[in-house]
């Protein structure tokens, strides 16, 4: 199913990525453009074969339940663009 | 002035622990030449002042007789990998304020080692690209020009400016990063050797995000030694990255210049592919000539599905890049574009901070992980995925080693138009099944093109098999003779 434009809409918006209305039509084509070359998968039977999730067999081991961080506030919120009282501050949410 | 530009890691080291020179004295030199050549654009941020103090501390410890393995030994940082206090762009103009407050694993083995920083090195924005061109500092300059030609040419990428600094000699050795190709292509592209080792072998702690199951770390270095002096530091469990691996690292070193003989290579027939230049085919005999003239055995093998790797890798990428880049919203660290409304907040920062490719890979990875179309997409590019890594472990139950060229063509202009995103990315290749498979290979300088530009071969090893590759690059780059340094017109002109 092609890229048409309204699903690159929708799809910028999910991404929370601002697109102008004269890159649409650029970026569709593009966007097609890749998902009519990864099409040639299709030629591939895949039903019988387990999708890869590693690539090497590890089991995950615990750690000690143990604080080894903490009281880094400043830390935290030094690369933040806007911060007050040791929070981050984004625009009103709740009128 | 010491004459850095024929020296390599392994004599600098040397030369430290005879005395030869103070890791004061190289540190300078090598600032020197990273002033002269800032039209190469391989740094984004120069140490200077850090670098000094790291070369007095080094050199105090030499005095004492306290030197560590990598004592005063100055070395450059790829952009990806956090440095505490000191900027950390990953080439990307949503990050170009952005100050780590810690460490990334590797970079601290290396200063634990004794390695002196001189500086952060450019690369493609989020290491997205595959000739440093989507870097927000702008292109790196690849140190080679063809043969009476003055065009610029690009040093590949992502690991860009990693790889110019070595081929420049404005750094001992550097540290890369490579999710599909992004240290071996710009190694390649530059005459270096660059590795990428096993995934899990190196922590990517601290390394920024691009696609977190296919990154892993490596070196470029001048030499087979040198990688391997390297990645051994970089190498080694940790803690804090749920997919490192708790296995001993060797001591590469020793794997250098040991005998090879019956050493089984697979040549696979996969890898002749369309649009693979003829000097390059011709240097791929070469290298199968010196191996075989070495004692080992040469066998044709198949990786039946490689040339499904790239169609599947630019969905896997793109897939787990979408949702490791979701992070950046202006909120905690990078930049804001300030916006009264919160969503047109988050919308407008991440447009204004993302370039073109990585913009368009965040539509890509979204799209394919969206409602719909997961199976379709996502879903049987992880099965494919797995069809790749069944090839190889095929292949390795028949053969030690895998014996390929690194890429279809060599260096390319700045500024080269492709028709679409995929030729671009079908610069990869050769790389990217290496990648999906999780496995470790290395790219060694094997010799130059008709227009006197480098060409690389790659070795590709069982997974942790990294040992085994250095023997037989060593052989490589012993069969293949010396290899000159690029002509420094950005000193000389």
């Amino acid at each position: 199913m092609p890229i048409d434009e309204k699903i690159v809409k929708k799809i910028a918006t999910l991404s929370r990525i601002t697109i102008s209305e004269n890159e649409i039509t650029k970026l569709s084509a593009e966007l097609n453009s890749i998902i009519k070359w990864v099409e040639q998968l299709n030629e591939i039977d895949t039903t019988e074969i387990l999708p890869m999730t590693s690539s090497v067999n590890n089991t995950l081991y615990l750690r000690k339940d143990v604080v080894s961080d903490g009281n880094i506030v400043d830390d935290i919120l030094l690369n933040a663009p806007m911060t007050e009282d040791g929070f981050f501050l984004v625009p009103k949410v709740i009128e | 002035m010491i004459d850095i530009k024929n020296l390599n890691l392994k004599q600098i080291r040397d030369g430290l622990q005879n005395k030869s020179f103070t890791a004061l004295e190289i540190t300078e030199s090598y600032l020197g030449e990273i002033d002269k050549a800032k039209e190469l654009n391989a740094f984004i941020t120069v140490t200077s002042d850090k670098a000094i103090f790291m070369a007095k501390e080094s050199d105090k410890r030499i005095s004492r007789n306290e030197s560590r393995d990598l004592e005063g030994i100055p070395i450059s940082i790829k952009d990806l990998y956090c440095t505490k206090n000191i900027k950390t762009t990953a080439g990307s103009k949503i990050l170009k304020n952005f100050i780590p407050t810690y460490e990334s694993t590797i970079t601290n083995n290396l200063w634990s080692d004794g390695c002196v920083m001189l500086g952060k090195l450019n690369n493609d924005e989020f290491a997205m690209g595959s000739s440093n061109e989507t870097s927000y500092f702008g292109p790196s300059i690849n140190p080679w020009k063809r043969k009476n030609e003055d065009t610029p040419l690009v040093p590949g990428g992502s690991s860009g400016g990693s790889a110019v600094a070595v081929s420049g000699s404005l750094s001992a050795a550097t540290t890369a990063t490579d999710t599909g190709g992004s240290i071996r292509q710009p190694a390649s592209f530059t005459g270096t050797v660059g590795i990428k080792a096993t995934y899990g072998r190196c922590s990517r702690w601290g390394v920024v995000a691009f696609a977190s199951s296919l990154d892993q770390a490596g070196p470029i270095t001048k030499t087979v030694v040198d990688s391997a002096i390297m990645l051994r530091s970089m190498a080694g469990f940790d803690s804090k990255d749920s997919t490192s691996i708790d296995l001993p690292v060797p001591n590469y070193e020793t794997n250098i210049n040991k005998n090879i003989k019956g050493k089984r290579i697979g040549i696979p027939k996969e890898y002749k592919i369309k649009g693979l230049d003829s000097d390059i085919e011709n240097n791929w005999v070469d290298g199968i000539n010196w191996l075989k003239s070495e004692g080992a055995e040469i066998i044709d093998i198949s990786l039946p599905h490689t040339k499904y790797a790239l169609p599947a890798y630019y969905i896997i990428a793109p897939a787990e890049a979408s949702s490791n880049l979701a992070r950046y919203d202006g909120v905690r660290y990078g930049e804001r574009v300030h916006r009264k409304d919160l969503d047109q907040m988050y919308s407008d920062s991440r447009s204004d901070g993302f370039g073109e490719e990585v913009r368009r890979r965040i539509l890509m990875g979204t799209y394919v992980l969206s409602a719909g179309y997961y199976d379709a997409y996502y879903l049987k590019a992880q099965k494919i995925r797995k069809l790749i890594s069944n090839d190889f472990d095929n292949a390795f139950n028949i053969v030690d080693a895998i014996l390929t060229p690194t890429t279809p063509t060599t260096a390319f202009n700045v500024g080269k138009k492709f028709d679409d995103p995929v030729t671009m990315y079908l610069n990869d290749m050769l790389t990217v099944p290496v990648n999906m498979a999780g496995l470790p290979a290395i790219s060694i300088p094997s010799g130059f093109d008709k227009d006197g530009l480098p060409m690389g071969l790659q070795l590709i090893g069982k997974r942790f098999g990294e040992d085994n590759l250095f023997s037989l690059a060593s052989v490589i780059e012993d069969c293949r003779g010396t290899f000159s340094n690029p002509t420094q017109w950005w000193i000389e002109k």
